[in-house]
This record gives structure tokens, sequence and C-alpha cells, in this order.
């Protein structure tokens, strides 16, 4: 297994920023960590690449424990920090020279021309970090991150903060990581899971709320059509939860009802009688359909 | 370790960093020893170099955190310090690699003042009349101090991502170490009685008994557990992200 997370807690003080969290990658998986700003995504990508210790639970990379066999565990970690950290005063080839030392790679010369042909890097190897682009500097992070031929990549949020086209570039990037290695990438742009990624895991206030493939995810949640409901008068919620296919019946104030209902179902017409039946005065009736994004909503909502 | 060396001396040399200080060390000596009337060695009757290893622990105090100031506080500004630590290197290495580093570029400023000694050596009457061994001394214990001083001053660039903060912590330690144990020894409660073991807490003994050419083991243990202690606490300030 190439990253495997098990009840992974990590507390400050009182706190809890991830609470118990298990998941695993297989080797050559694109998985996208979903999850709100503030969900646990950055701790536990931090904890996976050894900068932080759990509080409780444990996290392997490569099967090498990342608390007991540190070092094993980070030499096959490929990590682009979140609002990748970069040294602005020095030249791209001589930050990845400086990375390739760090790693103590053999020939590293023949590894660093290879990264920067596969970034595209070949014209500004010769700058400053500090004068490239937001995009090209994402590009320097990726190529320090390949330099040492990890199994893993981790990369928190890697197209955050980038124009639509860089946001392309690097997407191709990491899609031809995917080929080989194991990528755990964090987001919040749902389209991109779409794009690259075989499985999601999103997690909700440091918890996991849902892991599967991304197909699976659609189906289950895309199934789903929501139906707004409001009378002039007050109605029993039990009654609606006796309606022919509704799933779930939700107060949204007053007398407006959410009833969840399966996608291919549409009982407009049955609300409509159950109306008549109760003298009930219908003042709404809508349908919609989950998108994805509102599927992200569904689970993460407070 | 030797990537971080090799880095950190690179990031010296790229920005004026290391130039500045350099500059400003061997511009200071020089007015001390040879301008400054009431210091220089030409007003003096004497072949000596006292004005230069006396005067160098005051710029040094002064030097030295500004050179380290920037070395783990910037890294922590920037985030940097994640990448680094996440590699397959020890945190002593790269406080290993940072304090070589500076203290490489603090020999370097040490080094042309081998000029000085040059030139007062020709200048004796009858040439060569100084206190030759004494010198050789006076540099060793010099450059103990400053790596104590080195040790200091990285230790504090580790507590605080502020680069400012850095400089003044370190330039008060390295004040209070050398200095403040000697003038503490004077306060009635140590003087007359336990006045000299006070002041062996202080760098400056150590580096007066050194300066004198006596090459004393008591004094290059003191200088090695001080730099140690410092040394070690960068590397326990490092962990503090797992406290």
């Amino acid at each position: 297994m190439s990253v495997k997370v098990s009840q992974l807690v990590k507390t400050y003080g009182e706190q809890r920023a991830v609470n118990g969290i298990t998941f695993e990658a297989r080797k050559g998986e694109v998985l996208g960590f979903l999850g709100p700003n503030g969900a646990g995504k950055t701790t536990t990508m931090k904890i996976v690449t050894g900068y932080l210790p759990p509080s409780e639970g444990s996290a392997a990379v490569c099967d090498f424990d990342v608390t007991k066999q540190t070092m094993e565990a980070r030499a096959c970690v490929g990590y682009l920090p979140e609002h990748n950290p970069l040294y602005k005063e020095m030249y791209v080839r001589e930050y990845l020279e400086f990375a390739a030392g760090l790693h103590r790679i053999v020939s590293p010369k023949k590894r660093i021309d290879a990264m920067i042909e596969w970034t595209g890097l070949g014209s500004h190897q010769h700058k400053h970090i500090g004068e490239l682009s937001k995009g090209y500097r994402q590009r320097v992070g990726l190529a320090q991150a390949m330099l040492h031929d990890p199994a893993v990549l981790i990369l928190d949020e890697p197209t955050s903060g980038l124009d639509p086209n860089q946001i392309v570039e690097i997407r191709q990037l990491i899609r031809d990581l995917g080929r080989e290695k194991t990528v755990v990438f964090s987001t919040h742009i749902l389209a991109e899971v779409e794009a690259l990624c075989d499985r999601a895991i999103i997690i909700n206030k440091g918890q996991l709320v849902a892991d599967a493939p991304i197909e699976t995810l659609k189906q289950q949640f895309a199934g789903q059509s929501i139906l707004t409901v409001e009378f002039a008068e007050t109605v029993n919620p039990i009654q609606l939860r006796e309606l022919k296919y509704v799933r779930k019946v939700e107060n949204l104030g007053k007398n407006r009802w959410q009833l969840t209902i399966p996608a291919q179902q549409d009982i407009r017409a049955d609300v409509f009688a159950f109306a008549v039946a109760q003298k009930l005065t219908l003042l709404e009736l809508r349908k919609d359909t989950f998108s994805v994004e509102e599927v992200f909503q569904q689970l993460t909502k407070n | 370790m030797f990537a971080i060396f090799k880095k950190e001396i690179n990031t010296f040399f790229a920005a004026p960093i290391g130039y500045i200080a350099i500059g400003a060390f061997l511009l200071l000596m020089g007015l001390f020893v040879w301008f400054f009337p009431d210091s220089s060695l030409l007003e003096g009757e004497y072949a000596h170099l006292d004005t230069l290893f006396l005067m160098a622990p005051t710029i040094f105090m002064f030097l030295i955190p500004a050179v380290t100031m920037r070395s783990l506080a910037e890294e922590k500004q920037s985030g940097t310090i994640e990448l680094l630590v996440t590699r397959p290197i020890s945190d002593w290495q790269i406080v290993g690699g940072k304090f070589w580093a500076c203290l490489t570029l603090v020999v370097f400023a040490l080094l042309p003042t081998v000029l000085y000694y040059i030139t007062v050596y020709q200048l004796g009457a009858p040439k060569g009349n100084l206190d030759s061994g004494g010198i050789l001394g006076a540099y060793i214990g010099l450059l103990f101090l400053a790596a104590a001083f080195v040790a200091v001053g990285i230790f504090a660039s580790s507590v605080t991502n502020n680069q400012i903060t850095a400089f003044i912590l370190a330039a008060s330690l390295c004040f209070f170490l050398y200095l403040a144990f000697d003038l503490l020894s004077r306060l009635p409660i140590f003087y007359g009685r336990s006045d000299d073991i006070v002041q062996a807490f202080g760098i400056q003994h150590h580096y007066e008994s050194m300066s004198r050419g006596v090459l004393d083991t008591r004094d290059l243990v003191y200088f090695i557990s001080i730099i140690a202690l410092f040394l070690a606490a960068t590397s326990l300030s490092l962990q503090r992200r797992k406290w």
C-alpha cells in the first residue's frame, strides 16, 4: 500500500483538526482530497509527509511508518506544500541542484535536465525563482517534488491561485504523474477531482464523510433530486415522509419543506394530489437535480 | 549537510549580505587598529595586536547576529522550512550546515587581518619583535568566540520567524554571555567570595585567558559546551512544531 492512514487524530490544544481519518491509496492511483477550507486536508498531508506527528493513530508511506521510520518514509515522498514555498533569490537550476543534494542523488545533472524538460522550464532555468510567474513557480515546485523519483506525491492545492490556462497545464502534469506514481492531492475545485482522480476522499471538520470512486459518488448523489414545497398551513412531516419515493424530509423554515427523491422519479403530481386531499394550499413546488457541486455541499454542510 | 552549507554560502555571496558583513568588519577593525588615535597601533610604542583582539568581540556581538539572523527565521517566514525538514536529512544536518556556513563567513572576515600581523611584524624594532605565540592563541580564542556567537545567533534565528527579532535576541544573548557574568561578579553578594566562579560562566573570562596565548583545556571545554548547548537548543526549537 503506497499510502496508508489509519485512525489519524491531530489535536491543537482543545481543537481536533483531524478526527479519526482512515484511508489508503494504492500504487498508481490518483486520489483527490476534497473538503472545505479548514477541514483538515493540509494537516493530514503534513502528517503524511512527516512534518507534524499525529496525536493518535498512524500514517505510513510505502509501508514505512512516518514516525518510526522517518527517513525511509521521507525518501519515498515528493511534497508540494500549500502556497509552494521557494527560495526566491535562487536560480531555478541552482534550487534543483540544492534539492538533489539533499536527496543525495548520484548523477543529479541528468535528472535535473529531465525534470526541467518535463515541466517545460527550459527557457527559465537560469532565472531567479522570484522572477517567475505563479504558474512557472508551481512547475518548479512540481520539479523539486519529482526530482528524486518518489513513489508517492503529496500535492497540497497544486492549482490554487493559478489562472485557467495555468490550471490546465498543471493538471496535465499531474495526469502524467498519475500513470506511474501514487498521487494524493487536495483541492476544493470539484471539476478538478472529476478531471484527474480515480477516487475521491471528502473530509469535513476533520472527519471522513466519503471515500469512493468518483463515479460512485456521482451516482449516489447526483442520482438525487430535491423537491422544494411550501404550504400555507402546517403539515406533519411524517405525512410527507409517507409520500412515494421520498427518502428524506427536511424543514427549510416555517412551512417550507425539502424532499429528497431519486432523480428519475417525478412526484410533483403526487404532492399536488396530497395537498388537495389534505385540503392544503400549495404555495411553491420546485424540482432541482443535484450537481457535483451540490454533492460536495451536501456532504460538507454544517 | 554539505548541500545546506553550500546553499548558505552561495546565498551569502549572491546577495550583498556576505560582502557587507566582511566589509563592515574590516572597515571598523581597520579604523580601530590603524586610524583612531586612542587605539591606533601607530600611535603606540609597542608592536602588538591587542586592539584587534580587544575590539573584535564587540564588533562580532553585532556583526554575527546580522549574519545569522536570516538563517532559520527566513526559512520559517517563507515556509521553505517545511520542505527542508521533510527531506531525508536530520535536523542536526540542517543546523550543522547553517552553523558551518555562518562560521565560514566569519572566518572569511577574519582572514584578511592576518595582514595586520604581517605589517606589525615588519614594523617591529627589531623586526619580528612581537609575541607570535600569543597572537596565534588569541586567534584561536577569537575563532571559538565567533563559533559560540554563531551558535547563539542560529538559536535566536530558530525561535522566531522575524529577522529583526532574531537579531535583537542574538545580540542581547551575545552581550549577556560575553560581559554580563563579569559585571555580575562585582555584585556585593559575589564579590570577594564567589566572583571567580560567576566570572567563569561568561565568555569574556575564557576568551581573555586564551588571548594571553594560554590554551587551557578548561577554556576549550567551555567554548565547545556553549556551542553544543546552543546548537542542541536550536535542534530542539526546530522540533517544537511536534509538541
